[in-house]
């Protein structure tokens, strides 16, 4: 199955899948169990936000032994990023982002 | 299967035959036009050095390392490492797996030395190359922001 820029689309459009792909970057190759530790989601409920992730790219996995491990897979994202912006408008969107945290770190 | 437990993976789909992709890799002047201005040079052959160098006169160095396995048009394993640091070396594997109508490529960059900063550095340039390649692959024309600079160490993950 090949994935498309809906199937990322609707994949990151929730927040628990989002937060599963936090997880991810901060730490990459967590097994399942690894991933249900510390959250309230149910194991069905993670192994079914991890298809539809894999489903759109978002999640690799691999096969070590018996365990499955998962990585996040940031390329999709930059796929759309330098569809939108990464050809044009990246320096100003940056200076904006920039001023956003700058701003936010003075509150 | 995979025997260490790797540090990075990127994966994409890409709209090609896996022997397209493979030459886009190998070639130099292809990987010029969509991987930083770099070309990477070897004879491919397992045991022999290859070298990932900028396309200009000055063909400076950016990475070298010998190839592991080659397997065209589906696998290909290089060990990676900064010439001015040979023995911070790392794994590099590329795997082509035709799926569907498109071809599916995994970069799989592991086996960092303990320590080493190499992770950091090449952790977001990776991104930026694949989509690069998937656009030249694609519609004949890399991203501007991943073909053109040359300067930046490493990998020309600038």
């Amino acid at each position: 199955m090949v994935p498309d820029e809906d199937r990322v689309f609707k994949a990151l459009a929730d927040g628990s899948r989002r937060q599963l792909l936090d997880r991810l970057r901060t730490r990459g190759g967590l097994t399942l169990g690894e991933l249900c530790q510390g959250h309230d989601m149910t194991r069905q409920a993670v192994t079914k936000h991890l298809v539809l992730l894999e489903a759109a790219n978002l999640v690799v996995s691999v096969k070590q032994g018996r365990a499955k491990l998962h990585y996040l897979n940031p390329v999709p994202i930059h796929d759309i990023y330098m569809r939108w912006i990464g050809k044009f408008e990246r320096k100003q969107v940056q200076a904006l982002f920039n001023l956003k945290q700058a701003l936010k770190e003075n509150e | 299967m995979i025997m260490n437990k790797p540090e990075l993976i990127y994966t994409t789909y890409i709209r090609t035959t896996p022997e397209k992709l493979w030459n886009a890799i190998i070639n130099p002047e292809f990987t010029r036009q969509y991987w930083g201005g770099n070309e990477n040079i070897s004879d491919w052959k397992p045991g022999s050095k290859w070298v990932h160098a900028t396309g200009d006169r000055d063909r400076v160095i950016r990475v070298t390392g010998k190839v592991v396995e080659s397997v065209p048009p589906k696998r290909l394993v290089l060990t990676w490492a900064d010439p001015a640091k040979e023995g911070d070396v790392s794994r590099v594997t590329f795997q082509i797996e035709p799926v569907e109508d498109e071809v599916r490529l995994d970069v799989i960059h592991g086996d960092f030395q303990p320590g080493s900063d190499m992770m950091t550095r090449v952790s977001g340039g990776w991104p930026r190359v694949l989509s690069s390649l998937k656009s030249f692959l694609e519609t004949g024309v890399p991203l501007k922001s991943a073909a053109c600079s040359s300067r930046q160490a490493v990998a020309a993950h600038s």
